[in-house]
């Protein structure tokens, strides 16, 4: 239900700000959603959208942070192995 | 799909698996309240990598199951109005009432619809000014922004043919409720992403702090998860129990201003009786008064009908965790999908659906 998947912005329509709207693209599908929450979103931007309604705009730093983590996990691994 | 695919990455995965075995002392159970989660955590067998462990027990994260009978019963009336066309997300229209469900009224000539979002109901109501539309505005918080821009839309157009059957949902009281009884057995929680994304999760730290229960903000992919129950398990390993983001990609600690702006401007906070726990005071939300002609409930004079629950479906305790899910004697057998007896098993989240797609098959394997 609470169910949001991520997509690409590639267009804006709208000029009001409770009308704001866009088409994102959810991996190759084209979908019409609300951007009336997400003022700062542009093109080429992230949202998460819920039943046709953007939530959040998805950071992209915040997104790699795991990944980081996992890396340095691997390093921290490695480094124990190394040591007598 | 990107900030999808690579969060399934099954080496990264076990690395996580690896290091939550590595800090666990003690066995600690957990619990989610998110259908999204509940189905990731079945599908992927994230709960099976820690046996013994780590116990992951599933909470009323399913708004469809926890809508009460009655709600349903209100909505069956409607819909079964002549001039009305009763639209809904599709997974309330196999969900039982007291008698039948949505798409059997559908099926017997009901003008039932299934729309993707709140706002295709106000176009429905645009496109079709000689009938009534009535929306089924169930959810949790991350549904209300939609379900309150599509009733102030229908202000804003004026539409006098268009109305809402309001049963949302709020889940910091859920978890109120669950830590207040004196069976729960929850030592953290891991709260919905998507919830957090509208509301922030500032609500949560008083909880933290008087229930002392780690509460960390997670994402829905396996590795969300499994990070997610990393950082509770540190937390519980070293006494603290604060509130922390695992999924800081979409969730900001104040969540969505304008969304949160639109819902107090369309709902206020109202009592709700949760189906299998009962009623929760401050649990969900309802219509304000300036927006009482779109109540769908008062425009169709629908009564409050008191409706007993059946005693054969276990839903209730499978949503405060205190059953899983093939512990009901129903399950499977009388309860399936294509029969349920209740929400649970019907629903695309809930958690007896989860465990009779991803793991009946588990069962038959180990019994032969």
């Amino acid at each position: 239900m609470c169910l949001a998947i991520p997509g690409k912005i590639v267009s804006i329509s709208g000029n009001e700000p409770l009308a704001r709207a866009g088409k994102v693209d959810f991996g190759g599908i084209l979908k019409e959603a609300s951007l009336a929450c997400v003022p700062e979103a542009k093109i080429g931007d992230y949202v998460i959208v819920h039943v046709g309604f953007a939530l959040s705009v998805v950071d992209e730093a915040e997104a790699q942070k795991i990944f980081e983590y996992l890396k340095q996990m691997d390093e921290l691994g490695e480094l124990k192995e190394a040591s007598p | 799909m990107k900030f999808i695919d690579e969060y399934r990455d099954a080496e990264g995965a076990q690395q996580l698996a690896r290091e939550i075995h590595r800090v666990t002392t003690k066995p600690w159970m957990l619990m989610e309240i998110c259908g999204g989660q509940t189905h990731a955590i079945v599908k992927f067998g994230i709960d099976e990598l820690f046996l013994e462990k780590i116990t992951l027990i599933h909470g009323p994260g399913c708004p469809v199951c926890v809508t009460p009978l009655e709600i349903i019963d209100q909505a069956l009336e409607i819909a079964a109005r002549p001039n009305v066309i009763f639209a809904s997300f599709g997974d309330m229209l196999r969900v039982p009432g007291s008698t039948t469900d949505l798409l059997s009224l559908k099926a017997k000539g009901g003008d039932v619809r299934m729309v993707y979002s709140p706002l295709d109901a106000v176009k429905l109501a645009e496109q079709n000014p000689a009938r009534e539309i009535v929306f089924f505005g169930v959810g949790f918080e991350t549904t209300a922004p939609a379900t309150a821009m599509a009733v102030f839309q229908a202000a804003q157009k004026k539409l006098k043919n268009f109305s809402m059957l309001v049963s949302h949902v709020l889940v910091p009281p859920a978890m109120e409720a669950l830590l207040s009884s004196p069976d729960c057995r929850v030592q953290g929680f891991l709260a919905a992403g998507h919830v957090c994304a509208v509301m922030g999760f500032e609500e949560y730290i008083p909880i933290t702090k008087k229930y002392r229960v780690p509460v960390v903000v997670t994402g829905f992919e396996p590795l969300d998860i499994l990070q997610g129950v990393l950082m509770a398990v540190r937390q519980l390993e070293s006494g603290r129990t604060e509130v922390e983001n695992q999924y800081s990609r979409a969730v900001r600690r104040e969540g969505n201003q304008p969304a949160r702006e639109l819902i107090w401007k369309v709902f206020q906070v109202v009592s709700r009786k949760w189906h299998g726990i009962g009623e929760i005071p401050q649990s969900g939300l309802g219509l304000r008064d300036e927006f009482a002609a779109f109540d769908a409930g008062k425009k169709f004079g629908v009564a409050k009908h008191r409706v007993e629950e059946s005693s054969e479906c276990q839903s209730g305790l499978v949503l405060q965790g205190l059953i899983k899910p093939r512990e009901c004697p129903a399950f499977g057998t009388k309860c399936t999908p294509e029969h349920p007896l209740g929400a649970t098993m019907v629903s695309s989240e809930g958690a007896c659906a989860a465990y009779y797609r991803y793991r009946r098959q588990c069962d038959t394997i180990t019994a032969k």
